[in-house]
């Protein structure tokens, strides 16, 4: 049985106690973050396909934790550069089926610890956007992609831009708060493909 | 009756929220019967037997439980929670210290107690149960979280920091989606619950009948299943990381009148 309070962990949240104003944001010090993830360490455990190890951060996470989502460009810009250098592009054409694109992008289900290991995870992606105009629930966290390809065109530059967006949005807003589907191995090429041929493909109902 | 009139209000009160939407929402109609035939008072005479049922290794009841305003006395005990308790030398939210008054009086072990903490439409759980039950005898008052201890004042602090930290694959903290005003997932508006005009018509609220699944749920269900939708894995029932955020977001709502047990979508 894990016993409350390992010392450490004590000591700390005692320590870095001053109470902000209701309503406020927290100032993060690289310190609470040790405390933090050591406090998740104690307090969670492993669940079906949810492993301890998603508790620990990376350094796009560490950054925009301690910046409030906001970093200062000297912080941002060599993190997004290492993100966008380890996208890695598919042979060939990027644009898939986007009526397997929008099955990808209703799809809400995956990598939770409810959710059956081996199944292929969904993008969310109408979760946060608009996407096809026929579809009413749409969440609205992130923006309309509603006419995304047709106001973008379809060069090869805008394909090879959305296929990095959806494989990993940080490489151009580092605290975007889309995950990165492709870096994250939630999503893999063919699917992403299938989602920016959704995005791009004159023939689909977000261009419509 | 008192608990149907109760709701109709809360149903109101919720509907009065700044998501200004939600007051043209389609669902309102929906909202208000289903808040009629929400079996509310049924939950709470159920965790009122649970409560005095002798149980456990000691075979006694809960009834010399202290919540916090001494041995047995539920007036105005949910309403202080979450708070510091020195016997346990912790700050506990109400399902925490229900766990504990279960160890300690009653003599079960964690194992035993957490087994089924949160219940399904058939069956609610124990825990659920004696949460309605508690909560209900604070119907009315004002929410007043301990917030003077060096502990209680350390929890709240933890808990604004928990609500922002960003892990897990996925990269989400609870400020992802209860970040920002005006958005929803889907078609469900998003509470930015560390602000006192959102916390306050929600937080006084729970435990809830929760209309979409059919059962009764609670915070420490609703920390859980927040967490399961982050893709990080499960935090512990009644730890520190649930409790604090707990505290945070009912500190948040502080000097609200308590309303539920209530009714979510």
């Amino acid at each position: 049985m894990k016993r409350y309070l390992l010392l450490p962990v004590a000591a700390v949240l005692a320590a870095c106690a001053a109470p902000g104003p209701v309503g406020e944001r927290p100032s993060v010090a690289p310190r609470d973050l040790e405390v933090i993830t050591a406090l998740l360490k104690r307090d969670f455990r492993e669940r079906g396909q949810a492993k301890m190890d998603r508790v620990n951060l990376d350094d796009v996470q560490r950054a925009c934790n301690l910046h409030g989502d906001n970093p200062p460009e000297a912080v941002a810009k060599p993190l997004e550069e290492a993100q966008l250098k380890a996208i890695k592009f598919p042979n060939g054409s990027l644009i898939g089926d986007w009526k397997n694109g929008e099955k990808i992008a209703q799809n809400g289900r995956g990598s939770m610890w409810s959710d059956k290991p081996g199944v292929q995870p969904g993008g969310s992606c109408y979760n946060c956007h608009q996407l096809s105009p026929k579809v009413e629930a749409y969440g609205t966290i992130g923006p309309s992609l509603a006419g995304y390809g047709k106001i973008r065109g379809n060069r090869p530059e805008i394909q090879k831009y959305t296929y990095a967006k959806i494989y990993n949005s940080k490489a151009y807003n580092l605290c975007s708060q889309m995950p990165r589907f492709g870096h994250a191995g939630t999503l893999n090429e063919q699917q992403i493909r299938d989602l920016v041929a959704l995005l791009l493909d004159p023939a689909s109902p977000v261009n419509q | 009756m008192r608990r149907i009139a109760g709701s109709v209000l809360l149903a109101g009160a919720a509907m009065a929220a700044p998501a200004g939407a939600q007051q043209q929402s389609p669902y309102a109609e929906y909202q208000r019967m289903a808040t009629e035939s929400a079996p509310i008072e049924l939950y709470e005479i159920a965790g009122e037997e649970l409560w005095k049922k002798k149980q456990g290794p000691k075979n006694v009841s809960l009834e010399a439980c202290d919540l916090g305003e001494g041995p047995g006395v539920l007036k105005g005990a949910y309403t202080h929670l979450p708070r510091y308790f020195a016997d346990a030398d912790r700050v506990m939210d109400l399902e925490a210290r229900l766990l504990h008054c279960m160890m300690t009086l009653q003599g079960r072990s964690r194992e035993e107690a957490t087994k089924r903490v949160f219940g399904n439409a058939d069956k609610g759980s124990e825990m659920e149960l004696l949460s309605a039950y508690v909560a209900g005898q604070s119907h009315g008052l004002p929410m007043r979280p301990g917030n003077a201890h060096a502990k209680e004042k350390a929890s709240i602090e933890l808990g604004r920091k928990l609500y922002f930290h960003r892990a897990g694959p996925w990269d989400f903290s609870c400020a992802s989606c209860h970040g920002e005003e005006g958005k929803r997932i889907r078609m469900s508006g998003l509470p930015v619950l560390f602000k006192p005009e959102y916390a306050k018509p929600l937080m006084s609220t729970w435990p809830a009948y929760r209309v979409s699944t059919s059962k009764i749920v609670t915070l420490q269900w609703r920390m859980n299943d927040c967490y399961r939708q982050m893709r990080m894995p499960e935090p512990a029932f009644g730890s520190d990381t649930t409790v604090s955020l707990i505290h945070f977001m009912t500190a948040a709502a502080e000097g609200v009148v308590y309303r539920g047990p209530g009714i979510k979508r």
